[in-house]
């Protein structure tokens, strides 16, 4: 575990590396990855217009709350932009290598916190918790 | 360069009918549009209340947004060609650098 660990984090910060490992796939696979690589960038992106937005225009709340909501924005926009590098170096690795494309448990973190966050607003919005 | 396409030679470059390249062209594109937004929400603030902080903020994010451009730019190069090569470290790193110095340009508003 470990050991794996510091191999993918070698890598990250020497993508050459990679293509000492196995043989080059076919270069549309490598474009897909590149592309999902590009999709998690841009919710990253996503994550960050949404922790500035939150302490622009929601004025109404009190300062620590929407310092809160948009720390938790922005810090979620720096975990997806790392995890972004890391699903592409070990999807790129896994298809050098021949082998099945890694298994992730963060869409469904995302999904999850998402979900959460959610029924937070309308639980806020139904209750008129706002303050006015 | 001769132009390809001439009757005879092997095809020096056969189209790859699912447009890959041209997707991944596209992405990056869709990319660096999609962190304007950020710059222009952080440059909204400044013009608000011209303070040195907000000035601040929004001169780190246009720098972020113009590395993300450059580094599109040199990729965009790189897919021009057939059958491109993968991304390479500058690419990776430097598109994981813009996005984590737009978030502390972000982080310098609060």
């Amino acid at each position: 575990m470990r050991d794996r660990f510091s191999a993918t984090l070698r890598l990250w910060f020497a993508p050459q590396r990679l293509r000492e490992e196995g043989t080059t796939p076919d270069y549309r696979f490598s474009l897909a990855n590149e592309r999902t690589f590009l999709a998690w960038i841009r919710t990253a992106l996503a994550l960050v217009a949404g922790g500035i937005a939150v302490d622009q225009f929601l004025t109404g709340l009190r300062g620590g709350v929407r310092t809160t909501v948009a720390i938790v924005l922005l810090a979620g926009a720096a975990l997806c932009a790392f995890r972004a590098v890391n699903h592409w170096v070990r999807c790129e690795r896994a298809m050098r290598r021949g082998e099945d494309l890694p298994a992730s448990r963060f869409p469904v973190l995302l999904a999850t916190g998402t979900a959460l966050a959610a029924l937070l607003v309308v639980a806020v919005v139904v209750l008129g918790l706002a303050g006015r | 360069m001769e132009a390809s396409g001439s009757a005879g030679g092997p095809p020096a470059a056969v189209r790859d009918p699912g447009a890959q390249p041209e997707r991944t062209w596209f992405a990056w594109r869709r990319t660096t549009l999609t962190f304007v937004v950020s710059v222009a929400l952080l440059a909204r603030t400044a013009l608000a209340e011209p303070t040195a902080p907000a000035l601040l903020a929004v001169s780190v994010g246009a720098f972020a947004w113009l590395g993300m451009l450059v580094t599109a730019q040199r990729r965009i190069r790189g897919l021009a060609r057939p059958a491109p090569a993968v991304m390479g470290p500058g690419q990776v790193l430097g598109t994981l650098a813009c996005v984590l110095v737009l978030i502390v340009a972000g982080g310098m508003l609060l």
